[in-house]
């Protein structure tokens, strides 16, 4: 990705739903607010869930794409 | 170009008030009735989701629902009806069938293989999932009567028996309830 060095790397590659969520959730208790996480998944249900999932937990998406096959994206604490 | 989705939270300023005139809270309540393999599936995803969005999360398993808290290996039944329906019907997240073509146990074998291909997570998983991140899991004291469960044939982090108005008093409060 990008030259920026996020807090926390988060491994997603092969879990489906509701996991990537829900490790999502003990990932970001574990950074302080501000701090941001980088995350690589598989599962195409992510492009949904995880903006879904940010606007429901106050978290901010700083951003979400599509590299070949997977997905790849950084969510900043916010709260 | 998801990003500015992201900056809203609507939750908390909008203060709604339950039936019993208490505030209702950011909260989840689902009666499980269902001990199909499937249904339970769906029940714990959605409820392991709504944990990690932040919910509460509140589980009542009801008639076949408690199939879904039963340890494995542990059988139910006190008379004869009541064993012959422990015995018939054996409890457990790894013995519970799906709803549809189960075929004497083939369905749930094939499923199990399918999702295991495809990386989903197993039932006794998605529990632990559940209870990780404070999931409630609360059994029905009358279900539990009629089918003759002892308590002691439960999961662990299984509250005790309660009945319908606390989980009444648990859906009252709540922004979200479910059948399943």
């Amino acid at each position: 990705m990008s030259a920026v060095t996020h807090t926390k790397v988060l491994d997603l590659k092969g879990l489906l739903c509701p996991i990537p969520v829900v490790k999502m959730a003990k990932a970001i208790k574990e950074v302080e607010i501000g701090e941001t996480i980088e995350a690589i998944a598989t599962d195409p249900g992510v492009m949904a869930d995880i903006p879904a999932w940010c606007r429901t937990t106050g978290n901010e998406l700083v951003t979400l794409e599509k590299v070949d096959k997977q997905f790849h994206f950084v969510v900043r604490r916010a709260r | 170009m998801f990003a500015e989705n992201a900056t809203a939270f609507p939750a908390e300023n909008t203060m709604q008030v339950s039936s019993n005139g208490k505030a209702v809270k950011n909260k989840l309540s689902m009666v499980v009735f269902s001990g199909d393999m499937d249904k339970v599936m769906a029940a714990l995803i959605i409820a392991t989701g709504a944990a990690a969005s932040g919910m509460e999360v509140c589980m009542f398993f009801t008639f076949w629902g408690l199939k879904a808290l039963q340890q494995p290996g542990k059988l139910t039944g006190k008379g004869l009806f009541g064993r012959m329906l422990g015995v018939m019907n054996r409890g457990g997240l790894d013995a519970i069938g799906p709803s549809r073509l189960n075929m004497g146990g083939m369905g749930r074998w094939m499923f199990k293989v399918m999702m295991k291909q495809k990386g989903v997570a197993t039932l006794p998983e998605l529990y632990e999932m559940a209870v990780d991140l404070g999931v409630k899991m609360m059994p029905c004291q009358m279900s539990m009567d009629v089918m003759e469960f002892d308590p002691n044939t439960f999961q662990e982090n299984v509250t005790g028996p309660v009945g319908v108005a606390t989980f009444l008093e648990e859906a009252a409060e709540s922004k979200i309830n479910m059948f399943i």
